[in-house]
C-alpha cells in the first residue's frame, strides 16, 4: 500500500471563496443543490450532503461592547470535508462492498455497486455520507481517487488559493499542522487547536483533519465524535452467545475469529449481509454533526 | 481583495506569514477583513478625509522620508504667487470659471521663470476638459518647467511642501472620526504602522479597486495616496507602490491598448478637431519636451506606420489625417444620452452587459430602445440583448416591444480558453495564453470577428477620398484553421513593433520619428524581442531570482517595478541591504540589479542635465520619475487634473452629511446630467442612508459568466441587501425576507441579510446606515438565477477626470418587503422624486 494520504484544512487562512466547493463539483461532476437564498451569512449551500462534497461554513461572531454596538470582530471560514476515518463506521456497516478502503488509505463509495441500503448515513459520526433522494445511492467525497491515481491532487486542494486545504502524506501534514499551530499561539492566538489529527481519538484519528479557531461545535462539528461501530465486536459476541443457545454453533463458525481486530476496519464485515436492525442501537456520541 | 481578487489575495496571506500587518478599510466587514489584522470600518464616500489626516500625521511630525522627499519629489518646488487654495476660497481653487463648471489650471503652474513652456500655457479650459483631456495626462504627463525655482529648506511659504502642510492641517484625527466614523484609536493604530513600516529599512503598500475610484473624486482619492506615499518613500522600490486591482482579466490591456475614447495606444492623445490641426501642433500640445514623452513623434510615428504602413509618409504627415477626431465626450454616459437623442445610431456592445452593468440602467434601456442598430457580442444572451423583449420597462408600460425600432444583431462570442492572446494584468505583466479547445457552433473570437468586419468593410470601400484611409489601413494579418482564424502572434509582433530591417524591434529607444520604424503601442514594444514571444515565457519562480524576470514580460522593457531608480538613494546606493532593488556600478559605470533599471544604464547618478536639453537627455541622473517632464514625483500638480492640484474632501453627490471643511459641498467639476432621464436624491429626509455597491466572490460583474453556471448561481442564488441588525430593527426588515431599495431612480427588491457586519457608523454626531448591495443580477440573460437590478439605483454622476460613474456612495431608503409591481413602481418613484 502507497502512504496514508490526507487533507490539512488550515481554517486560519480560509478566505471563503469556495473555489474548493466549485472544483470539487466540477470535476466529480455533482449536480447543483438548488437556488434557495438561506440567508445564513455567506453560506447557501447548507451543509456536507450527497452533492455538497467540499462545504464552506462561515460563522459571525459579534463582539459585545459597552455601548451597545455588537458589531462582527471575526468571520470564520472553514471548507468541511469527509474525514476519511482510520475507524470508519460507514466501511464498517456497508452490506455490499461499494464503501472500500482504497491504497491511499483513504475511503471510497463505489457508486456501481451501492445498493442504496443506507447504512452507512447514520453511522457515520460527523453526518458526512448522505444518499442522493434521485437515485438511492450513497455518495461522499473521495478524496478525488481517480486524481489521486494519476498522480494528481485532490480537486479542493489544487483550486484553494490560500493553502488553506493542504494535501499530502498524512504524517507529514500532520507535523506541517503542528508547527503552525504551535506559530499562531506563539503570535497570541491561543484559541488555535488541531481537530481529528489524533490516532487517540475515538475514530482513529482523521485522514481529513482541520486547524480550527473555536471549539469544534461553533463550526458545526462533533466535539468527541467516536466511530459508531467500536461496540459491534462485544455486541457481535452478545449476538454470538444469543445464537449458540438459540441454534447451535452455526453462528459461531462463521464469525468464528473474525470481528474487530484494533486494525482499521479494512474491508467489510466478514461475509455477513449486514447487520439487521443494528445500526438503530448503535448510539454515536458525537451525534450527527448539525 | 480577498472578496473580489481571492487568486490575488494568496500574496497577501503569504505576506502576512511574514510578518506583514494588513489593514483593511471598508464600508463593510467583508472576507477581506476576517483575514486582515485590522478593520476600519468607514463611511462610503470619506476616504480623503482619512487619508488627508495620514498626509497631516507624517508632515506635522516630521515622519516624511526627507532625504527621498527632497530629491525625488516636487516637494522644494515654489507655486506661482497666483495660486489659492480650498482653504482660502472655502471649498474652490483658484481659476475656477463658474460659467463653465471647469477650472482654468494656470494659477496651479510653478512659479514663472521667465519662459512659460508653451503646452502649460495652452492646456486647460472647457474643451480640453470637454475631451477628458486630464485622462489622457494620468500617463502622459502634462509640460511643467524641466527645472523650476526650489527651495531645498522647505520653508519658503509657497514651495510644495508648506502648501500641503496649509492644506492638510484640518485634516485630523478628530475629522476623521467626524465624517469617517473611525474612532480616533483606530486611526493611530493606522497611522503608526504605516509610518513606523516605511523608511530606508521597509516599506508599505496601499492596494485598492473601484472602492476609491468610483466616486466624483476617484482620482483624487488616488492622489492622495501617491501624496503619501511619496512623502514616505514607498514609490519605485519592492514592497511599496500603489497597486491597483483591475475588475476584470485584462482591464490593464485594454486601457495599453485602449478602448477609451480618448486615448490611442501607448496613452498618446487622441486627437481634437479643434485643438489639432496636423501632426506638428498636435505633438507640440501634447505635453512637455523634456521627460520620455520628449520622444512623443517617435511614438506616435510608428504607431502611424504600423496602421498604414507604406502609405504613411513624411510628406503627408504620416496619415495623422486619417485618425479620427474628438469633438466633445464621447464617453459612456454621453453616448448614451445621445442614443436617447438620437443622434447615436449604431452601438457595439463587445462582452459588456450595460443593461445590466452600467450606472442607471433605466437610461441605458431607454438608449438601447432609440437606435437604428445592435451588435451584441457575449457568450450568453446578456440582457442589453434582450431588454425589447422581456426588460423591466415592458413591465412598467414605458416601453413597448412592437414600439421598439432597434435592430439587434447577437453574435456568440469565444470565451477565453478558445483562443488565444495575451493578458495584461495589473502588474503590466503580459501573459500569453494558448487556445485549450476550439470555440462551440458559431462562436468566434473578438479577433476574427473585427478582422473579417474589417475585410467585409474594405470589400465596399469606393475610391472616394473619404474611403483612403481604411483603403490604406494595413490589414493583412495571416489566417490558419477552417475558419480562418487571424494569427494573435502576428498581431502582438505587430503591436511590438519592427526596424528598417523588418525584424523585431527589442526596445521602444529604438523609435525612430523619421517613419524607418512601426510599432503598434510603444510601451509594449520588447514584447517580441528576438522574434520570440516574450509573453509566452513560463520559466517557474522557484529557477529564478525573487522579481521572477522570465515568467511573462511585463511592460515597459520587462521592467517589474516602475520608477525603481528611486529604490536608491541619490548617489546611487541602496536605500538599506534589505531593500536593495536596483544600484550604481561604479565599477562597471551603469546601473544594475535584480529588475531592469528604470532610468538610461549608463547615466551616473550625478549627471546633471545640460541646459537646453530635451527628452531623457534633460533628465538627472537623480530623476526617477522619468515620464514626468521634470523628472518628479507631485505632491503638488501643476497642471494636468480637472478639479484640482490637491485633493480636498468633497461629499459624494448624494450624501447624508452637511460637508464641514467647505461651503462647496461636493466636487465643483464632477459631471452630471441635468435630464429626466438622470434625476439625482434631493438631500434631507427622504435618502436617509447611505447605499454602496460591490461585487461578491461567487460571482463575475453583471452575472454573464456567473448566473448561467450553476456550481456557481448556487452559491449566491439571489439579490440582497447588507444591514445592520440595528437598522433591520428600527425598519423592521427580517433577516432572509423581503425589502425594497429606492432611489430617485429606482425601486429595487432584495432579500435581506441581517448581519454585525454592518456596522451603523456614528458621523457629525449621529448614526449612519449604510446599505450593501451586490449587483450580480438581472432578470434574464440565460441566468439560472435571476433578481432585480441593483445598477438601476445608481445616480450618472461622474469624477471630471476619467469620467467614471459615482458607484460606490449614494442615498436611498429602505422599505420592508416586496417592491410595487408595474405602473405603482412608477408610482412609488414619483412620491419619492416630488411627493
Amino acid at each position: 500500500m502507497a502512504e496514508r494520504m490526507g487533507f490539512f484544512t488550515d481554517t486560519s487562512v480560509c478566505i471563503g471563496c469556495k473555489a474548493c466547493e466549485v472544483a470539487c463539483k466540477e470535476w466529480n461532476q455533482l449536480p447543483d443543490d438548488g437556488f434557495v437564498f438561506e440567508a445564513t451569512s455567506y453560506d447557501n449551500t447548507g451543509m456536507l450532503g450527497a452533492s455538497t462534497w467540499r462545504h464552506v461554513a462561515f460563522i459571525e461572531q459579534a463582539r459585545p461592547a459597552p455601548d451597545g454596538d455588537d458589531g462582527v470582530e471575526r468571520w470564520l471560514m472553514s471548507s468541511d470535508v469527509c474525514k476519511h476515518c482510520t475507524h470508519a463506521a460507514c466501511l464498517d456497516v456497508c452490506p455490499t462492498g461499494a464503501l472500500f478502503r482504497t491504497e491511499f488509505d483513504t475511503v471510497v463509495v463505489q457508486s456501481d455497486i451501492c445498493n442504496g441500503c443506507g447504512y452507512c448515513v447514520p453511522a457515520c459520526p460527523f453526518g458526512v455520507i448522505d444518499r442522493r433522494e434521485e437515485d438511492g445511492r450513497a455518495w461522499k467525497c473521495t478524496m478525488c481517487y481517480d486524481r489521486q491515481r494519476g498522480g494528481l491532487e485532490p480537486a479542493c486542494a489544487k483550486a484553494c488559493p490560500t493553502d488553506s486545504i493542504q494535501f499530502g502524506p498524512l504524517d507529514e501534514l500532520r507535523s506541517r499542522a503542528e508547527e503552525r499551530v504551535a506559530r499562531l499561539r506563539a503570535d497570541g492566538r491561543e484559541e488555535a487547536r488541531l481537530y481529528g489529527e489524533s490516532p487517540s481519538d475515538g475514530v482513529g484519528g482523521a485522514g481529513a483533519f482541520f486547524l480550527l479557531l473555536d471549539e469544534p461545535e461553533v463550526y458545526g462539528l462533533p466535539p468527541d465524535p467516536v466511530v459508531t461501530t467500536r461496540d459491534l465486536p462485544a455486541l457481535w459476541r452478545w449476538a454470538g452467545a444469543a445464537a449458540v443457545s438459540a441454534a447451535g454453533a452455526v453462528a459461531l463458525a462463521f464469525l468464528g475469529p473474525r470481528g474487530w481486530g484494533g486494525s482499521r476496519g479494512r474491508g467489510r464485515w466478514g461475509g455477513s449481509r449486514g447487520l439487521p436492525g443494528s445500526h438503530g442501537v448503535l448510539g454515536s456520541r458525537g451525534g450527527g454533526g448539525r | 481583495m480577498a472578496e473580489c481578487h481571492p487568486v490575488g489575495f494568496q500574496w497577501v496571506v503569504e505576506a502576512k506569514e511574514r510578518g506583514a500587518r494588513v489593514f483593511h478599510v471598508d464600508p463593510r466587514f467583508t472576507r477581506t477583513s476576517a483575514l486582515a489584522d485590522r478593520h476600519l470600518p468607514i463611511r462610503a464616500g470619506s476616504d480623503i478625509v482619512l487619508l488627508g489626516a495620514l498626509i497631516n500625521h507624517v508632515l506635522t511630525n516630521g515622519l516624511e522620508f526627507r532625504e527621498y522627499v527632497l530629491a525625488y519629489t516636487n516637494a522644494a518646488t515654489i507655486v506661482s504667487e497666483d495660486f489659492r487654495d480650498t482653504e482660502d476660497l472655502d471649498g474652490l481653487f483658484s481659476g475656477w470659471d463658474p460659467e463653465t463648471a471647469t477650472y482654468d489650471p494656470r494659477s496651479w503652474a510653478y512659479e514663472s521663470t521667465g519662459e512659460q513652456p508653451p503646452a502649460e500655457r495652452a492646456e486647460g479650459g472647457p474643451l480640453h476638459a470637454e475631451a477628458a483631456g486630464a485622462h489622457a495626462y494620468g500617463a502622459g504627463g502634462p509640460a511643467a518647467h524641466p527645472n523650476p525655482r526650489t527651495d531645498p529648506t522647505l520653508t519658503h511659504p509657497r514651495c510644495v511642501y508648506q502648501i500641503l502642510k496649509r492644506h492638510f492641517a484640518r485634516y485630523t484625527p478628530e475629522l476623521v472620526e467626524r465624517l469617517c466614523g473611525i474612532p480616533r484609536d483606530g486611526f493611530a493604530e493606522l497611522a503608526e504602522a504605516v509610518t513606523a513600516n516605511s523608511g530606508r529599512e521597509r516599506t508599505t503598500a496601499w492596494v485598492y479597486s473601484v472602492g476609491w475610484t468610483q466616486h466624483t473624486v476617484g482620482a483624487q482619492y488616488i492622489r492622495s495616496a501617491s501624496i503619501l506615499q511619496l512623502l514616505l518613500g514607498n514609490m519605485g522600490r519592492p514592497g511599496g507602490g500603489i497597486l491597483a486591482l483591475r475588475g476584470h482579466a485584462s482591464i490593464q490591456g485594454s486601457t495599453d491598448i485602449p478602448t477609451l475614447f480618448n486615448i490611442l495606444p501607448g496613452y498618446l492623445d487622441m486627437p481634437h478637431a479643434e485643438r489639432h490641426e496636423g501632426l506638428d501642433q498636435y505633438l507640440e500640445l501634447e505635453g512637455g519636451a523634456t521627460g520620455f514623452w520628449g520622444n512623443r513623434r517617435s511614438y506616435l510615428v510608428s504607431l502611424l506606420k504600423a496602421w498604414w504602413g507604406d502609405a504613411a509618409t513624411e510628406a503627408n504627415d504620416f496619415c495623422f489625417g486619417h485618425l479620427p477626431r474628438l469633438t466633445g465626450d464621447h464617453g459612456h454616459y454621453t453616448t448614451v444620452m445621445g442614443q436617447i437623442d438620437g443622434t447615436v445610431k449604431g452601438y457595439f456592445v463587445i462582452g459588456e452587459n450595460p443593461a445590466v452593468g452600467s450606472s442607471g440602467g433605466r437610461a441605458q434601456r431607454l438608449g438601447l430602445a432609440n437606435l437604428d442598430w445592435l451588435v451584441v457580442r457575449d457568450l450568453t444572451l446578456v440582457e442589453t440583448a434582450t431588454f425589447w423583449l422581456d426588460g423591466p420597462e415592458l413591465e412598467t408600460g414605458e416601453l413597448r416591444t412592437e414600439e421598439i425600432g432597434t435592430e439587434v444583431f447577437f453574435l456568440p462570442a469565444a470565451s477565453h480558453v478558445e483562443k488565444e492572446g495575451t493578458f495584461t494584468n495589473t502588474q503590466r505583466l503580459l501573459q500569453w495564453r494558448e487556445k485549450a479547445l476550439d470555440p462551440p457552433g458559431d462562436c468566434r473570437s473578438e479577433l476574427w470577428f473585427y478582422h473579417r468586419l474589417g475585410k467585409l468593410v474594405r470589400q465596399r470601400m469606393t475610391d472616394d477620398e473619404i474611403d483612403r484611409p481604411v483603403r490604406e489601413l494595413t490589414w493583412d494579418y495571416p489566417e490558419h484553421g477552417p475558419h480562418r482564424e487571424p494569427s494573435a502572434e502576428a498581431v502582438l509582433r505587430e503591436i511590438n513593433g519592427v526596424g528598417p530591417d523588418g525584424r523585431a524591434l527589442s526596445s521602444s529607444t529604438q523609435l525612430r520619428p523619421d517613419g524607418s520604424t512601426a510599432c503598434g503601442c510603444w510601451i509594449y514594444c520588447g514584447v517580441y524581442a528576438d522574434e520570440v514571444n516574450q509573453a509566452a515565457r513560463r520559466r517557474p519562480g522557484r529557477e529564478q531570482s525573487p522579481v521572477a524576470p522570465e515568467w511573462g514580460w511585463a511592460w515597459p522593457a520587462n521592467r517589474r517595478i516602475l520608477y525603481n531608480r528611486a529604490s536608491a538613494d541619490p548617489e546611487g546606493r541602496p536605500w538599506s541591504e534589505r531593500k536593495a532593488y536596483v544600484w550604481w556600478d561604479a565599477e562597471r559605470g551603469e546601473w544594475t540589479g535584480h529588475d531592469v533599471p528604470d532610468c538610461e544604464l549608463r547615466k551616473p547618478p550625478d549627471h546633471v542635465p545640460p541646459e537646453g536639453a530635451r527628452a531623457e537627455a534633460a533628465l538627472a541622473g537623480t530623476d526617477p520619475f522619468i515620464m514626468q517632464s521634470d523628472g518628479k514625483g507631485w505632491l503638488y500638480v501643476p497642471a494636468g487634473l480637472a478639479d484640482g492640484p490637491l485633493p480636498a474632501h468633497y461629499e459624494p453627490h448624494e450624501s447624508p452629511v452637511t460637508n464641514p471643511l467647505y461651503a462647496q459641498q461636493a466636487n465643483p467639476a464632477r459631471r452630471t446630467y441635468h435630464r429626466p432621464e438622470s434625476p439625482y436624491n434631493a438631500p434631507g429626509g427622504r435618502f436617509p442612508y447611505v447605499l454602496t455597491t460591490y461585487r461578491l466572490t461567487e460571482h463575475h460583474t453583471a452575472g454573464a459568466m456567473s448566473r448561467p453556471l450553476a456550481y456557481l448561481a448556487e452559491l449566491q442564488p439571489e439579490l440582497f441587501c447588507e444591514v445592520s441588525p440595528q437598522l433591520a430593527g428600527h425598519l423592521g426588515l427580517t433577516n432572509g425576507d423581503w425589502a425594497t431599495i429606492v432611489t430617485s431612480r429606482a425601486v429595487v427588491e432584495a432579500r435581506v441579510l441581517v448581519t454585525g457586519r454592518m456596522r451603523p457608523l456614528r458621523v457629525e454626531g449621529r448614526v449612519v446606515h449604510q446599505v450593501g448591495l451586490p449587483y450580480h443580477w438581472g432578470w434574464g440573460g440565460d441566468g439560472l438565477v435571476t433578481g432585480d437590478v441593483a445598477n438601476d439605483l445608481l445616480p450618472l454622476v461622474l469624477d471630471p477626470n476619467v469620467y467614471i460613474q459615482e458607484g460606490k456612495a449614494m442615498t436611498c431608503d429602505v422599505r420592508p418587503g416586496r417592491r410595487p409591481r408595474g405602473r405603482a413602481a412608477l408610482d412609488l418613484l414619483e412620491m419619492y422624486r416630488h411627493g
